[in-house]
């Protein structure tokens, strides 16, 4: 592998607060040095990144691979791609697979799938529940000792408050987060999207903002009575981040996530019955979006994750209720938060890639989100002022199931470099 | 009438129409009651059009009353009942969209069980879709056919004070009520318990009369919706015996009206859950006039909307 | 530059209608069985003031009628998206000498319609077509028993009755392109 240069670039590293003009010098798949006048090894292959933004690659902690399984939908080898494109060098893979990835033989099969795909690095999140039954919790230690992260029974909440206290309790052990999707399933079941005005116009059942709320409640409680970490994963409602804040407030070991489309869209883009827009938890009001933007801004939520989603069109075009619920976003999480965060003056590039590369990788203990000597070589090069025009047809993901078709976002990944390597380049 | 906007290629909601192009449908519906009363019950109208009724929903009035409507204007007309479970259904909607399309239908009339299914239709296919019923969105022909029934016994809908008492929440035909009523100028208000009336219902442009005594001493109409058995079984109310004690529309509560009340019911009636027979049978109810209305309000639809109807002899299709 | 002319002013158009209402009753030979029909909307104007007309004459009370022939015309798609259908009420017809009054006959389009609209009410022994205007240019077998004028136009030219009830003046005018 020959040395990698990056000239000219400003390069932010939000995990030492730097902001600079700086060359990076990349050796054997470890960052080699970063500064000033680094000087060009013999061999060295030199891209000039000047106007350019140079960061740790990107970090989403919550993708559906849909590997093992659901190959037609999502594999690890595209979903990977796809991600690269988007300019993350490490996600965090969901476990409801088919099977579900409640074992080390499914842990060691998607390390396997991603290592061969050579592209994003891939860990694991193990179930908390085997078959995400919520009635046996699984073998933490084999999950972890094989290369799960965390657990998790997205998709569904851990199903009961006992099972969650037990699963907090007993990850305390392997010093990984129960990451939960909150949902009271009881005032959800059947809901179609956000129980507002826009539901009652459209004649749809709707999930209360509560049924999120209860167990966001809930598992602040757990994580305060058992002294585990709980990561509250796609936090959508003014609710969930206020509960969220007295909490941190008390020292409770919480985090959170916010997905892009819950700080850029809001219910109204379900009109027409466009179940591009039809996702769990659903879009929400006005004011819940900018809760999720403030929450964002000071840190009441940590990080930024996309619940990367896909389905297949065949499954997306169909009645509202009959439709799966779920979007892709690993192409277009960079652009959005740039445009609806940055562009709005919330948070400055910095504070966002902050919230895109370190706080999650700290969160879930990865070897990522930072730019110190001798960190992998994972970066992400951002042309942030980059005026482009979604268009699905055109990404890496075998999924085509977004609503921001035709939205002009702004900011994207050029080039994203794994292990030292460049992954991803984009060509105009 | 040069004001008025084209109906456009479907007839989903009453939402999105405005006042006038409301009015005109019910002015269309008057001759068309004329014509149901005629000995030969025909006019060559729609004659050699193709109109095939999809309904996915088992309901034997409303479709009843769309397939006389369809051969009251000589059409040619396919009935197509199908038991609606999505597991149970083999082909999808947009299967059967297709399907339609490529036998050239002119017109079709669904009723489904899944809110958007008449607008999910209509957009994929050029042939014009009348929306008789989707899922709890909207049931248009009823809230027309319910207008019409008040408007020829009040002569006017602006300043009418109507009541719609019951199940709010999952009724179709209380939101095409509300929209067509509103849009019209009629004072609106709903009535029923609280976990069967959607939370932000106000924000329709209607007030929330808790009790049903009180609506009946304001109102000049109440429109009574049916009580389905399952909004007990899924713990919306308690049982059906209290919702008659405490919500029904008996003989008693109506003697208490200080006027003549107008009672309007869209069918099938429990008798003695939320309307007693004593008052459906009564002098006040005009639940009759409504399905004759219906007839009527269905033939006035279907005519407009075929003056748009898909010319399938040129290639690129419909005009307006 | 589009012009108009006026073909025939009140005055004519009373001489007219007195004459074509002593010819119904001559053709129809009496009132007895006798029914005016007017074709929505300015037939049923002028079929009125032959009934009144033929009332006075007589001193009779002659059956009278109005059809509406929308739902009947074979050109769907021409009226439009937003048709207006006038109000049809017609006696009993089985048997009866129905004379069918309209203001202008052209394509015979409309009569064709009226007919069929008959049928569908009853078996009237005998059928005769009355109008104040024949301007020619027929598509269909039709003629006119009993006409008030009969003019010749091109198929440009627009003939326009008017009448006081709806109109606010009697008068037969000729709009052409050009």
């Amino acid at each position: 592998m020959r040395p990698l240069l990056l000239k000219g670039g400003r390069v932010i590293d939000p995990s030492r607060n730097a902001d600079d003009v700086a060359d990076v010098l990349l050796e054997d798949g470890r960052i080699a040095a970063v500064g000033r006048n680094v000087g060009t090894p013999d061999g060295a292959e030199v891209l000039d990144v000047q106007g350019r933004v140079v960061a740790p690659g990107l970090v989403d902690v919550h993708v559906h691979l849909r590997e093992p399984g659901q190959e037609d939908l999502e594999t690890i080898a595209t979903g990977s791609a796809s991600a690269v494109a988007g300019g993350f060098t490490s996600i965090c893979a969901m476990p409801n697979t088919d099977p579900v990835c409640d074992n080390q033989g499914v842990v060691g099969f998607v390390i396997a799938q991603a290592q061969r795909a050579a592209k994003a690095r891939v860990y694991p999140i193990g179930a908390v529940t085997l078959g995400q039954k919520g009635q046996q919790l699984a073998e933490f230690g084999e999950l972890v000792g094989a290369g799960a992260v965390a657990v998790s029974d997205d998709g569904k909440p851990v199903a009961t408050a006992h099972m969650m206290r037990t699963a907090l309790e007993y990850a305390r052990t392997f010093g990984i987060p129960v990451a939960d999707h909150c949902e009271d399933m009881s005032l959800a079941t059947g809901g179609a999207m956000h129980e507002g005005i826009v539901s009652t116009r459209m004649g749809l059942k709707g999930i209360p903002a509560a049924a999120e709320e209860v167990m966001v409640a809930r598992d602040i409680l757990l994580a305060e009575l058992t002294g585990g970490h709980v990561h509250l994963c796609h936090m959508s409602t003014r609710g969930s981040v206020e509960l969220i804040r007295r909490a941190k407030e008390r020292g409770i070991r919480v985090t959170a996530e916010a997905c892009p489309h819950h700080f850029s869209l809001t219910h109204e883009a379900c009109v027409g019955y466009n179940t591009n827009a039809k996702m769990n938890p659903p879009l929400r009001e006005a004011e819940d979006v900018d809760a999720i933007r403030e929450g964002l801004k000071d840190g009441t939520i940590d990080c930024v994750a996309t619940d990367h989603a896909p389905h297949h069109y065949d499954a997306k075009e169909r009645e509202f209720d009959d439709a799966p619920n779920g979007i892709i976003g690993l192409e277009t999480a960079l652009g959005l938060s740039i445009t609806e965060l940055v562009g709005r003056g919330l948070l400055t590039l910095p504070q966002l890639l902050y919230r895109m590369s370190t706080a999650p990788a700290r969160i879930f203990n990865l070897p990522a989100g930072t730019l110190a000597t001798g960190a992998p070589a994972d970066l992400v090069v951002i042309d942030p002022g980059v005026k482009w025009t979604v268009q699905p047809e055109t990404f890496l993901s075998k999924s085509r199931n977004t609503p921001f078709a035709g939205r002009e976002l702004t900011g994207r990944a050029e080039l994203t470099i794994v292990r030292g390597q460049v992954a991803f380049r984009r060509t105009p | 009438m040069a004001d008025v906007p084209a109906l456009g290629k479907d007839l989903t909601a009453l939402e999105h129409l405005t006042a006038g192009q409301l009015r005109l449908i019910l002015d269309t519906a008057e001759p068309f009651k004329e014509v149901s009363e005629r000995q030969i019950k025909k006019v060559p109208a729609l004659r050699g059009r193709t109109i095939v009724n999809l309904f996915f929903e088992a309901s034997t009035r409303t479709r009843i009353s769309f397939e006389f409507a369809e051969k009251r204007l000589s059409a040619d007309t396919v009935s197509i009942a199908s038991s609606g479970s999505s597991v149970s259904k083999g082909e999808t909607l947009v299967d059967t969209a297709r399907n339609l399309e490529a036998m050239r239908i002119d017109m079709v009339v669904i009723r489904h069980h899944a809110s958007g299914s008449a607008e999910f239709l209509g957009n994929r296919i050029r042939s014009n879709v009348i929306n008789a019923g989707d899922g709890k969105h909207e049931h248009p022909t009823q809230g027309l056919l319910d207008i019409l029934t008040l408007r020829d016994k009040f002569g006017r809908i602006e300043g009418l004070k109507v009541a719609i008492c019951g199940d709010v929440l999952h009724s179709r035909v209380a939101r095409s009520n509300i929209w067509g009523l509103t849009k019209l100028g009629a004072e609106v208000a709903v009535c029923g318990p609280a976990s069967l009336l959607p939370r932000n219902v106000e924000e329709l442009g209607v007030t929330v009369i808790p009790r049903i005594e009180d609506a009946i001493a304001w109102a000049d109409a109440l429109n009574v919706l049916r009580l389905q058995l399952e909004r007990m079984q899924s713990g919306f109310i308690p049982s059906l015996r209290e919702y008659n004690r405490v919500f029904g529309l008996t003989v008693d509560r109506l003697e208490r009206a200080p006027k003549d009340l107008v009672i309007m019911h869209p069918g099938p009636m429990n008798r003695g859950v939320e309307i007693d027979s004593g008052v459906a049978d009564g002098p006040h109810s005009v639940i009759l006039p409504q399905v004759t209305n219906g007839v009527a309000v269905r033939m006035a639809v279907l005519y407009l909307l075929a003056g748009g109807s898909p010319d399938w002899s040129q290639q690129g299709g419909g005009e307006a | 530059m589009p012009s108009r002319t006026q073909l025939l002013d009140d005055r004519a158009i009373a001489r007219a209608l007195a004459r074509m209402a002593s010819e119904i009753v001559e053709r129809a030979r009496g009132t007895e069985q006798l029914v005016i029909v007017g074709v929505q909307r300015r037939g049923v104007e002028l079929a009125a003031r032959l009934k009144r007309l033929i009332d006075d004459a007589e001193r009779s009370g002659v059956a009278f009628g109005k059809l509406d022939i929308t739902l009947y015309r074979d050109d769907l798609q021409a009226i439009g998206p937003r048709p207006r259908v006038g109000v049809t009420e017609l006696p009993d017809l089985d048997g009866r000498t129905v004379v069918i009054v309209d203001d202008v006959l052209y394509t015979g389009r409309t009569i064709r319609a009226a007919l069929d609209e008959c049928a569908d009410f009853g078996r009237p022994r005998r059928i005769l077509l009355c109008v104040l205007i024949d301007r020619g240019g027929r598509e269909l077998p039709i003629q006119a028993d009993i006409v008030g004028t009969t003019i010749s136009t091109a198929p440009g030219d627009r003939v326009d009755v008017l009448v006081r009830e709806l109109d606010g003046r009697d008068a037969v005018e000729v709009a052409r392109d050009g």
